[in-house]
């Protein structure tokens, strides 16, 4: 009995500090803003499985705001960044953006990754707000108007790699392994087989993996290595692609690996052996070693902020997005006391006329269905880092 | 040549799911219920080993033998918590529980070890064998698996078969009640049952992710499922019968991958469940028990 009350006693307890918890946030959020600076507001998971990308783009996005607000912000006005954790969850996403838009967002930069940018994309669309994801990659996510990519979408860079390898001459047998039971990668092999027919590419095996056998693909690699292929291109996640590559490695076969932005995090693999990883190819518009300036300034203000790490691609992206932001209020003349939708009204015809040179693309434009056009890079990885290959 | 290559391939894949399925059919036998937190007993007994072996560096053995006292410990204890108070449940309480705990596990792992997939180094140091000039490969891993297979399969014949607590098991599995009247205490029985296939849990988590070293909170969830399928296919209860089907179950997955589609195979496999049990609805080795009414 006595127990019993004091459980009762703890749960009230815990309601009250909730209760407050919840009084603290609201009063937080709900003030108003006035029209002396742009308010941007960034989802991406901070926790969960997807972390890794949230906490890149975060930074990215921190330092690019930094650098426009000491150098004068946009046209005058300074930049204030609000970023919410999804947690790589459509649902809280919503529940991010929400939040975002009590605290004054006028412009939405995310989400970070494509499930939770696509259920963000159906509230931005009804606000009218401008939506800008620097790592959302599936189609849906620019479905309407309001909404552009910094990366490319999915299954043009199939096309992309396709047209990468034969350019570069790097085989002309390949074999693709790709995922059927998942968007993402079946997205990206349609598109390259569509491509590969352009170009002097032989496809001499396309095997499939689903989400249920992924554990052994010595069929698969088998029959890549019966028909001779020179190039093996891998539009699927990193994880599958450290038991290809162990497994391949087991069976003495040894073609070249190429993949896009999904094997971005296999060196990051806890115990992987990065001599499995040797000579791996994959197209991502990002390489923390490229020579330039402005990748090496960028680099080191992000080992700054962040302890160390070297940025890949998402951080890459989110700093480009702040600047193509920047870009696009410049073109449009926007001021942060019009109505959100003015601003997206205005943005998204403004985005069709910039063209945008960042880290992750030179020359880049947008289409006004939200993709963008740019060069496609790949890396190599050498001795355990990603390299830019040339 | 391929063929042969193939079905080596498939005896590799089918012998981890046969060690899986000597677990499920063991308790399945004697307790007679479905644990279906049994894959991810393996999953939380390859990330033990990991963690001894990769975290803290020590030696391999060490680490398996670790894995196989916490696993028994684990299996204890879910038995205890979960499945011995519904003992007078009916069975379906006590499967959907099964589920709760198989949730339970991986979450639990998602929340200690992260969402990163892990690269887990093989504990087994044997060399692959080359056949036919280096054109047929068997891996080291499946050299130890199958002859580990067989050795435990035959340990548990012998010892249901045998050992006073091994007939205590029959007992129980055949007549709950009248095993309670022989003095046959259940609740041990059954308890210890779920240690020996706890234990074998993790036996069989050290093969598994020997043999496919990519371990994730999910990992066990998927091999589980086919390894139920393989207990199923050979008869469930059945001990030697789990290793035939863990066999056949993995001849059939690389064939039908190779030969027919490789999106389809585990279509293809679960279509030869459903002819084989159409055929033979106690599985390949299935004793037909009659209900006496």
């Amino acid at each position: 009995m006595k127990m019993k009350r004091m459980l009762g006693l703890f749960l009230v307890l815990c309601l009250t500090v909730a209760s407050f918890a919840a009084c603290g946030t609201k009063e937080d959020t709900g003030a108003q803003k006035s029209g002396d600076k742009f308010y941007i507001g960034a989802i991406g998971p901070l926790t969960g499985g997807a972390a890794v990308y949230g906490q890149h783009v975060k930074y990215g996005a921190e330092i690019a705001v930094k650098e426009i607000n000491e150098a004068g912000g946009i046209n005058g006005k300074q930049i204030e960044l609000r970023y919410e954790d999804d947690e790589h969850d459509p649902e809280k996403s919503v529940n991010a953006y929400n939040n975002l838009k009590d605290w004054g967002m006028q412009i939405l930069m995310g989400a970070v990754t494509s499930g939770p940018s696509v259920a963000v994309a159906e509230e931005t669309k009804n606000d009218n707000m401008f939506q800008l994801t620097p790592s959302g990659s599936a189609p849906a996510v620019i479905q309407y108007d309001n909404a552009f990519q910094v990366c490319f979408t999915d299954p043009n860079q199939g096309a992309a790699s396709a047209k990468y390898i034969s350019d570069q001459n790097l085989a002309s047998k390949v074999a693709v392994i790709y995922d059927g039971s998942d968007v993402y990668s079946s997205g990206i092999y349609e598109k390259f087989i569509e491509e590969a027919a352009n170009t002097n590419l032989e496809i001499v095996a396309a095997e499939a993996f689903t989400a249920d056998s992924k554990s052994d693909f010595s069929v698969q690699l088998q029959k890549a290595k019966d028909g001779g292929a020179e190039l093996v291109f891998l539009p699927i996640y990193y994880q599958e692609a450290t038991l290809i590559l162990t497994q391949a490695n087991g069976m003495g076969f040894d073609p070249i690996f190429f993949g896009c932005d999904g094997l971005d995090g296999i060196l990051g693999v806890e115990n992987f052996d990065p001599a499995l990883a040797e000579d791996v190819m994959l197209l991502t518009p990002f390489a923390a070693d490229a020579p330039d300036q402005k990748t090496q300034d960028f680099v080191d203000k992000f080992k700054e902020l962040s302890g160390g790490d070297i940025p890949n691609q998402f951080g890459a992206d989110a700093y480009d997005a702040i600047y193509i932001i920047k870009a696009a209020i410049e073109k449009a003349g926007v001021t942060p006391d019009m109505s959100i939708s003015e601003i997206g009204d205005a943005l998204k015809v403004a985005m069709t006329e910039i063209t945008y040179d960042g880290l992750t693309g030179a020359g880049m434009t947008w289409a006004a269905t939200g993709e963008v056009n740019k060069e496609p890079r790949a890396v190599i990885i050498k001795d355990g880092v990603y390299t830019l290959f040339e | 040549m391929s063929f042969i290559s193939y079905v080596i391939r498939g005896i590799s894949l089918g012998s981890v799911y046969s060690i899986i399925a000597l677990g499920y059919t063991m308790v399945y036998g004697i307790a007679k219920m479905l644990n279906f937190a049994h894959g991810d007993v393996i999953m939380i007994g390859g990330f033990i080993i990991f963690t001894i072996m990769s975290t803290m560096g020590l030696n391999p053995l060490i680490a398996v033998i670790v894995a196989i006292i916490l696993c028994t410990l684990l299996g204890i204890t879910i038995e205890r918590i979960a499945y011995k108070p519904l003992r007078k449940a009916p069975s379906l309480a006590v499967l959907i529980t099964a589920i709760g705990v198989s949730y339970f596990l991986q979450n639990f792992a998602l929340l200690i070890f992260g969402a990163d997939t892990k690269s887990f180094t093989s504990v087994i140091n044997v060399p692959d064998l080359k056949l036919a000039g280096g054109n047929l490969t068997i891996a080291g891993e499946t050299l130890v698996t199958i002859p580990l297979c067989i050795i435990i399969m035959i340990a548990l014949t012998t010892f249901v078969k045998k050992s006073k607590t091994g007939r205590g098991m029959v007992a129980v599995s055949e007549d709950r009640d009248a095993a309670i009247l022989m003095g046959v205490n259940v609740n041990r029985t059954i308890a210890i049952t779920f240690a020996i296939g706890s234990a074998l849990a993790a036996v069989a988590s050290a093969l598994m992710f020997s043999s496919y070293p990519s371990l994730s909170s999910a990992s066990g969830a998927m091999p589980g499922i086919k390894a139920f399928v393989a207990a199923v296919f050979g008869g469930i209860g059945s001990i030697p019968g789990a290793m035939i089907g863990g066999i056949l179950l993995g001849i059939i997955e690389i064939l039908g991958r190779a030969y027919i589609s490789s999106q389809l195979a585990d279509a293809i496999v679960f279509f030869v469940l459903i002819l084989v049990l159409l055929i033979k609805p106690t599985g390949i080795l299935g004793k037909q028990i009659q209900e006496k009414v």
